[in-house]
């Protein structure tokens, strides 16, 4: 690109800073706030972790985080065990009718709204009792549909030959399992892992549909929402910078993971 | 395999067939839902009302698809003529704020847009002195919040296409003595159709459902399709209608998703004709 003008080169930078300042000033904001003692926007009075310390005394958020945790955890292990046996199978088989690849992407491209409505719906039919264990049920549709399709990828470039080896040589297809196929796909499947349980902490709309009345099952995005609908508070904002922390870390890694796959 | 598709069929095919089979029946007297069949509900889609909350929401949403789209591609292509090494890490930085929880997101901007929020500091600090101007719950919020939430995905669409650009065909097409703003037009776009398609089908997609912008950014005063959802089964309790509203909602998702499709189908005709056509 060394024969673009000097000029067309600086508009490029300058729109390039431009998009760059709109994604990250409003955040950084936030950020800031959230390290300010007198917690307003109005004034900067001073750096102070106060705003932290206030959360650790918050038993409301205290426990959505721990219900949080306990969602993001249970739905995430279910998912990726389902969601690697998925995609094994349907890599295995190599012929899958166009039907099969509906449902598995369905859950990825339906509104969250609808698919909160559907299982709202649904449970109210069954006269389910809603709470923690529906939310989990709810997460897992999705986030066995993500986790698959990461160890999808994988499997296109895997050498089923070995596996045949493998079960020429004596072992059992368990074995064949645990000591060739899962070693290879095990960046995928805990990448996946990682997308799954950051998906799930961070999904507000099918939790909210899901999670039935009363307080005793709002998770952190719930509580999030609550919070935000009341108004500003210091407290949000050092929150949110938590949250973002999280799930910025999490996904990181399970992009870091997916790149060394992408790598070999 | 068995497991994971019967969880599908179990908490996905089965509940949605249920909202569907739902659209078609009455609300009862108080609230429940009355077993006999009609079409009243989709009906009442149409009523001017609701038909009015449809073309709203389709306003904005497709305002904030273009906006998107634009400042997405222009950032993309920006990103794609950087030096080589540094794309990756632009990249990054570009998706990564995606990677965050959308209600924080969106809240950052109630942050920044309320009447004492940074804008308004800003505008005090250049010497204003007039009321804070409200910027917050207006339909301009609402926009904003979306076009900030999905941009990300936009930016990633448009840099696949054009990063995958041969740089001889726009330097074949400089040679012939086209401008550089005919090479754009006529070279450089249409090869890129592809991803500006998928960048817009997503934001229009995810925008029409929304819910959660429109009630922090907009403080309730902008009904959406989403929103119009939500009441229907968390305040009206009317679910045929909610359902029915659902099923729209479905297919215009599907409506939309076709004509990506086609638009993309017609980019790869163009590809054919740029590689095998020299007298054009």
């Amino acid at each position: 690109m060394a024969e673009r003008s000097p000029g067309t080169r600086r508009t490029l930078w300058f729109v390039l800073s431009l998009v760059f300042a709109f994604l990250y000033i409003p955040i950084a904001v936030l950020v800031a706030l959230s390290f300010n003692e007198g917690g307003l926007p109005t004034a900067w009075s001073g750096f102070s972790l106060k705003w932290y310390a206030s959360l650790a005394g918050n038993s409301a958020i205290l426990s959505a985080a721990l219900n949080t945790l306990i969602v993001a955890l249970v739905s995430t292990a279910i998912a990726t065990l389902l969601g690697t046996l998925l995609a094994i199978g349907i890599e295995m088989r190599r012929q899958y009718g166009k039907a099969l690849e509906a449902l598995i992407f369905a859950p990825m491209i339906i509104p969250d709204i609808v698919l909160a409505i559907a299982l709202l719906s649904f449970f109210s039919m069954l006269n389910l009792t809603m709470g923690l264990h529906t939310i989990i049920l709810a997460h897992v549709v999705f986030n066995l549909a993500f986790v698959c399709s990461v160890v999808r990828a994988r499997l296109k470039s895997f050498d089923w030959s070995i596996v045949e080896a493998s079960a020429d040589l004596g072992a059992s297809a368990l074995t064949t399992f645990r000591r060739v196929t899962l070693p290879v796909i095990a960046p995928a499947v805990i990448a996946g892992a990682l997308l799954a349980f950051t998906l799930s902490v961070d999904e507000f709309i099918i939790a909210f549909f899901t999670a039935g009345a009363g307080r005793a099952s709002t998770t952190l995005p719930m509580q999030i929402y609550a919070m935000i609908r009341f108004g500003i508070t210091p407290e949000i904002n050092a929150l949110a910078t938590i949250v973002m922390a999280v799930s910025i870390t999490a996904l990181t890694l399970s992009q870091r993971l997916n790149r060394g796959i992408i790598g070999q | 395999m068995a497991p994971a598709l019967a969880w599908l069929a179990a908490l996905m095919v089965v509940p949605c067939a249920l909202v569907l089979a739902l659209a078609f029946f009455r609300r009862g007297i108080y609230g429940g839902i009355e077993y006999t069949f009609t079409l009243e509900n989709f009906g009442l889609v149409f009523d001017p009302l609701y038909a009015g909350i449809f073309l709203n929401s389709a306003r904005i949403a497709g305002t904030a698809t273009l906006i998107a789209v634009v400042i997405g591609y222009a950032a993309a292509y920006a990103i794609s003529a950087a030096p080589r090494r540094w794309q990756p890490v632009f990249l990054f930085f570009a998706v990564l704020p995606f990677w965050s929880n959308y209600l924080i997101r969106t809240y950052a901007w109630i942050v920044l847009l309320n009447r004492e929020g940074l804008i308004t500091q800003l505008l005090r600090w250049f010497g204003y002195t007039g009321e804070p101007p409200s910027m917050l719950y207006t339909e301009g919020a609402v926009i904003a919040g979306l076009v900030y939430n999905y941009l990300p995905f936009v930016i990633l669409a448009c840099y696949a296409p054009l990063s995958r650009l041969n740089p001889e065909l726009a330097e074949a097409s400089r040679d012939l003595g086209a401008s550089a703003a005919t090479t754009f037009r006529r070279v450089v776009l249409p090869l890129t159709v592809p991803g500006i398609a998928a960048g817009a089908v997503f934001v229009f997609v995810l925008s029409i459902g929304n819910f959660v912008t429109p009630a922090l950014l907009g403080g309730g005063r902008f009904q959406m399709i989403g929103n119009l959802v939500y009441d229907q089964f968390l305040t009206a309790n009317d679910w045929p209608f909610g359902a029915a509203l659902a099923m729209a909602l479905i297919a215009i998702m599907l409506l939309v998703l076709t004509a990506q499709a086609l638009a993309a189908n017609r980019a790869s005709g163009h590809v054919t004709q740029a590689g095998g056509n020299t007298d054009g």
